[in-house]
């Protein structure tokens, strides 16, 4: 591709090309009440076997880029008014659908954050998995159901042979969560989008599921985007950490820097507010306002009427992503300061 | 505890409840309107030109089926041999059928027979379908078993035989007795797709969580389960009223449906489908009629469900 | 007519008391004539008690079988067997007007926030619904008003009255769900997984809301989740459920200081920490063993298919749930109610860590 060799120099060597690049997305919904901008340039980027967590309020705009990843936003209502999405170096947006077909589903893989509704209701659980194996991979009705029977075994779904026949909500939560792992990992992708995969899991089949990906990932050096709430869990496997506001992206570090020395006042009002023991009895810390009104996000830096650092230049001027060390980046006016104190 | 009977209190208890958050300024706008899905709905479709183009075209058809004098002053029975087959001519615009009667007095007064079969079947069919299916879904057990059994039996019944016996036995091809047996052969396709539809929707959480508010089974059926069961119902019912009006026409050719004197578009396009190398405009003229008024059902239909999905907003 | 189950201080009476609650899915196989083959044995034989203002923490393997118990508590499924006494009367028998009337004053807020909002509603209409059906509880003209202020309550803008579910993210949906929960004013509150689809920020928001309205109306709260470390900041009690019976019940101190049960101590083996440090420090019970299927529950402990400790007997002899008699007596933490025969405490290193956090 033309276009991406301009950006990232003609001689950078394939090796160095993300597995997978966002760079600069910008997403809107025209709604009745205006237009309601989710996404507003976001960048991270991905490599083989690599694990970036998305973190973030709920509402940044988590999903949405997720789902203008895998090519499944709902348009209308949503619009991609700027931005690449590039797969291998190909951008994936200026694709033909045939081709942004064929790596949906077999190259990259996404895992739902509602399992309920992205199954169907009124087919059993082994024919929906059955069905991929069928349709990619031209299986017969027998194989396919071996086949379903396994992964549903991988996955830790107890009686997996009797319960084939079952419909979704015949399943608990965390049943019909891990059904949609099972699905995301039946084709071996090489990229697999979580969208909260573990929330509807206890901790012990979390770890389970955690480490089944983990050694997927291994073996296959598969890139995995996670979206979670869940700063435990993110401690756990991330390599790299982005940290969504308002539909940007605020702060990206690795894995290690960030718990101990956040460098923005988001990330560091979003880890005071995880409960610790001896706050028991008490009020969590909480970051004080409302998350903003996507149709009219404030203007200078969108956090500065919840921000506790925030100054006059914050409502006026937009910070943009600084280089906070090597790998890290901030996008405060203060990181320096929030970072030191 | 908020005493349970003091309801005035307690309700302003939760009120008084300090928020959490920090509410931002000028939230408070009362005057603005309360919102529903079919104040939403009908926002939508008053500005969707679809809307008024099928509305306007089928206001037509109902105006003219009613009154087939305002648009054409001569007689559809009144006919002369000696035109057999003629082209346009003047005053004539469509030219003469067969038996030399003006093709466009009788595609004027065909419309009341074939509309009114297209409307009365598609809505008997619609209401007795969704009812017998939404009921079977929604209660389940026996209900179900036991209708779902008997839709299966219509449903394996080949509509043209059931149509040449139940005509015959019945004596007489009128718009009531054509519309009756559509119905009943029609139903069982509705109910199927109602019953799976109140099924898919009885499951979701959000009419568990009716219940758990105390909500009556009525209640749960009309606000929670029709509303997500309808859309389908819609797209699958404004194509059958196509059906039924081509299928008041084959029925007419067999002999057993509407029989002339008797005049519409069904017994024009069978009678003008044999002389179609001759006189192809004796087909054109009540085939483009029939197919006009079934698009501007199909537009119209299409045209509400869009605007009953939110998702499209 | 019932004992308690705990040892309380006598003042406080149990407003909710769940004695053997039983339900069983059957498994059907044919169309019309429908055979029974089985059941899930979905919840078999719980008890606990609910006291008037407090919290009781339910945790516990996913399909264990806790939100089956949510909706028996809300007389949402039909129980098999067993008895739910609300104020004395059993819930589980009601129907018709005595039922409306017992929901008024119990409400749920539900796992999923996808589909426990009617995506053809307003949100105004969803959080005014409760309203409809009790017309009561606010006057008509109120009702848009409660709405808003339930809204701004549960954090949300009370601009977003007109929009649909499909609008909102998945955290801001389950708060649409708590205010229709809260609408009624509620004694008790089953919380089924409430903070789930939330980021620890709004967690915390919603966590506080939830204890403020405790404290100010003594509200009695069930509340379900995965995520241990809340479950231990706003339980007064914990339960901890495994494959459709409870295996410990105690204070939220007896449970993660002090828990006697093996499947307690692997569970908190497992809480993930936020501290990327403790990757490779910490210690993990790994459970091996099949996960059995509730449909066909292994005889004596439920448990003894994965358990380091199981004996013979474990396979013999079902476990009760007591205080175990070699702590019976005692007045160490380690004595509190717990269906094992080993009951022994070990020092979790998970619990350590997570008070380091
Ligand atoms: N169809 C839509 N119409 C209007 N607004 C939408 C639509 N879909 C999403 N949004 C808005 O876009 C924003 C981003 O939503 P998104 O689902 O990406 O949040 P998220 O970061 O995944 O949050 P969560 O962690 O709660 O899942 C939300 O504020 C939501 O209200
Ligand atoms: N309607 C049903 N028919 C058959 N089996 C069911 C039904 N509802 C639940 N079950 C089964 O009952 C068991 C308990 O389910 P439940 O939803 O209570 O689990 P849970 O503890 O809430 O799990 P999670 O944490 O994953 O939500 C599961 O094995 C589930 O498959
Ligand atoms: S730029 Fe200003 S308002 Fe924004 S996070 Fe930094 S200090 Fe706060
Ligand atoms: S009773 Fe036996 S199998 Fe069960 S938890 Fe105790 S030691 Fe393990
Ligand atoms: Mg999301
Ligand atoms: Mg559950």
């Amino acid at each position: 591709m033309t276009v991406t060799d301009e950006r990232t120099g003609a001689a950078a060597p394939v090796s160095t090309t993300p597995l997978l690049e966002v760079r600069d997305l910008h997403v809107e919904f025209h709604t009745r009440d205006g237009v309601a901008r989710a996404v507003n340039g976001v960048d991270y980027s991905v490599n083989a076997g690599e694990t970036l967590a998305v973190l973030g309020e709920s509402g940044s705009g988590k999903s949405v880029t997720a789902q203008t990843i895998m090519g499944i936003l709902d348009m209308p209502p949503g619009r991609i008014t700027q931005g690449e999405i590039l797969f291998h170096g190909q951008d994936m947006l200026t694709m033909s659908a045939e081709q942004r077909r064929k790596i949906r589903g077999r190259k990259i893989a996404m895992i739902f954050q509602d399992a309920l509704s992205s199954l169907n209701p009124v087919l059993s659980v082994g024919y929906q998995l059955g069905e991929m194996f069928r349709v990619h991979q031209g299986m017969s009705r027998k194989q396919a159901r071996a086949k379903s029977i396994e992964l549903m075994d991988r996955v830790r779904i107890p009686a997996a042979k009797e319960r084939i026949g079952d419909y979704p909500h015949q399943f608990s939560g965390g049943m019909r969560q891990r059904i949609m792992i099972a699905m995301a990992l039946a084709l071996e992708p090489e990229l697999i989008i979580a969208d909260e995969p573990t929330t509807a899991l206890d901790v012990t089949v979390q770890a389970q599921v955690m480490d089944l990906l983990a050694e997927l990932q291994r073996e296959y050096n598969m890139g995995l985007i996670l979206i979670t709430h869940d700063l435990g869990v993110v401690a756990d496997v991330a390599d790299k950490i982005a940290v969504m506001y308002a539909g940007r992206i605020v702060e990206t570090s690795p894995v290690h820097d960030i718990y101990a020395r956040p460098a923005h006042p988001y990330t560091k009002g979003l880890l005071r507010s995880i409960p610790r023991l001896d706050q028991k009895g008490q009020e969590l810390y909480a970051i004080k306002g409302l998350p903003p009104n996507l149709t009219r996000i404030p203007g200078g830096c969108a956090f500065h009427p919840r921000c506790p650092m925030a100054q006059d230049v914050c409502a006026t001027d937009v910070p943009l992503l600084h280089p906070v060390g090597a790998e890290r980046g901030s996008a405060c006016h203060f990181w320096k300061e929030t970072i030191g104190d | 505890m908020p005493e349970t009977t003091d309801s005035q209190s307690s309700a302003t208890a939760v009120a008084d409840a300090p928020a959490v958050a920090a509410a931002a300024p000028g939230l408070r706008k009362e005057g603005e309107k309360a919102r529903s899905l079919r104040s939403d709905a009908w926002h939508d479709l008053s500005r969707k030109p679809m809307f008024y183009i099928s509305g306007l075209l089928i206001l037509f058809l109902i105006v003219i089926s009613i009154w087939p004098g305002l648009i054409a002053s001569g007689n559809p029975l009144s006919c002369d041999l000696a035109k057999s087959q003629m082209g346009p001519t003047s005053g004539h615009p469509f030219g003469f059928d067969t038996q030399g009667c003006d093709v466009y007095t009788r595609t004027v007064y065909g419309a009341r027979a074939s509309v009114s079969v297209g409307i009365f079947s598609t809505l008997g069919v619609a209401v007795l379908g969704s009812l017998l299916g939404g009921l079977a879904g929604f209660f389940g057990g026996w209900w179900d078993a036991v209708l779902s059994r008997i839709s299966d039996i219509f449903f394996g019944i080949p509509i043209l035989l059931g149509g040449v016996v139940f005509l015959s036995v019945v004596k007489g091809g009128t718009v009531t007795t054509v519309s009756v047996f559509m119905v009943l052969l029609g139903w069982p396709q509705i109910a199927r797709i109602a019953r799976g539809a109140v099924i898919t929707a009885k499951q979701q959480d959000y009419v568990q969580a009716a219940r758990a508010l105390g909500a009556s089974n009525t209640r749960m059926l009309l606000r929670h389960i029709a509303p997500n069961a309808l859309a389908p119902i819609i797209v699958v019912a404004t194509i059958a009223l196509g059906t039924y009006i081509s299928l008041e026409a084959t029925l007419s050719f067999l002999g057993v449906g509407l029989k002339p004197p008797a005049v519409s578009w069904g017994i024009d396009i069978s009678q003008a489908s044999s002389q179609i190398r001759n006189a192809p405009h004796m087909l054109l003229w009540p085939a483009g009629a029939l197919s006009l008024t079934v698009l501007a059902f199909i537009m119209l239909g299409d045209a509400v469900r869009d605007a009953l999905d939110p998702k499209l907003r | 007519m019932t004992e308690p189950l705990t040892r309380e201080p006598a003042s406080r009476k149990p407003i909710l008391q769940v004695r053997n609650l039983v339900k069983h899915f059957p498994l059907t196989r044919g169309i019309l004539f429908k055979k029974e083959i089985g059941a899930v044995k979905a919840v078999d034989g719980i008890s606990f008690d609910l006291y008037a203002g407090e919290t009781l923490g339910i945790v516990g393997e996913s399909g264990c079988g806790k939100s089956t118990v949510a909706k028996l508590l809300m007389n949402l499924e039909q129980a098999t067997s067993g008895e739910v006494f609300y104020k004395g009367e059993d819930i589980t028998r009601l129907s018709g007007r005595a039922l409306k009337a017992v929901r008024r004053n119990i409400q749920m807020v539900f796992q999923d926030p996808y589909t426990s909002l009617n995506p053809r509603m307003t949100v105004g209409d969803i959080i005014g619904e409760p309203f409809d059906i009790h017309p009561e509880v606010a006057p008509k003209g109120d009702r848009r008003a409660r709405v808003r202020e339930l809204l701004d309550v549960v954090g949300l803008n009370p601009e977003y009255i007109n929009r649909y579910p499909h609008q909102f993210s998945g955290g801001q949906r389950q708060r649409i769900g708590i205010a229709r929960g809260l609408a009624l004013n509620p004694e008790i509150i089953i919380c089924d997984e409430p903070v789930s689809a939330l980021d620890v920020s709004v967690q915390a928001q919603v966590v506080n809301l939830m204890e403020k309205l405790q404290d100010e109306f003594g509200l009695s709260y069930v509340f379900i989740a995965h995520d241990l470390s809340i479950v231990r900041h706003i339980s007064d009690r914990v339960g901890v459920m495994y494959l459709g019976r409870m295996a410990e019940i105690g204070t939220d101190t007896e449970i993660y200081e002090h828990p006697t049960h093996p499947y307690t101590q692997a569970l908190l083996s497992a809480v993930p920490v936020p501290d990327p440090q403790a990757r490779e420090r910490r210690e993990r019970i790994i459970l091996t063993g099949d996960v059995p299927s509730p449909a066909n529950p292994p005889s004596g402990c439920r448990f003894r298919t994965r358990c380091w400790k199981a004996e013979e007997r474990c396979a013999q002899e079902t476990p009760l749930l007591a205080v175990p008699s070699v702590f019976a007596g005692s007045d160490s933490p380690a004595a509190h109610e717990s269906a094992c025969h080993f009951a022994a405490e070990k020092d979790v290193v998970g619990s350590a860590s997570v008070d380091a956090a």
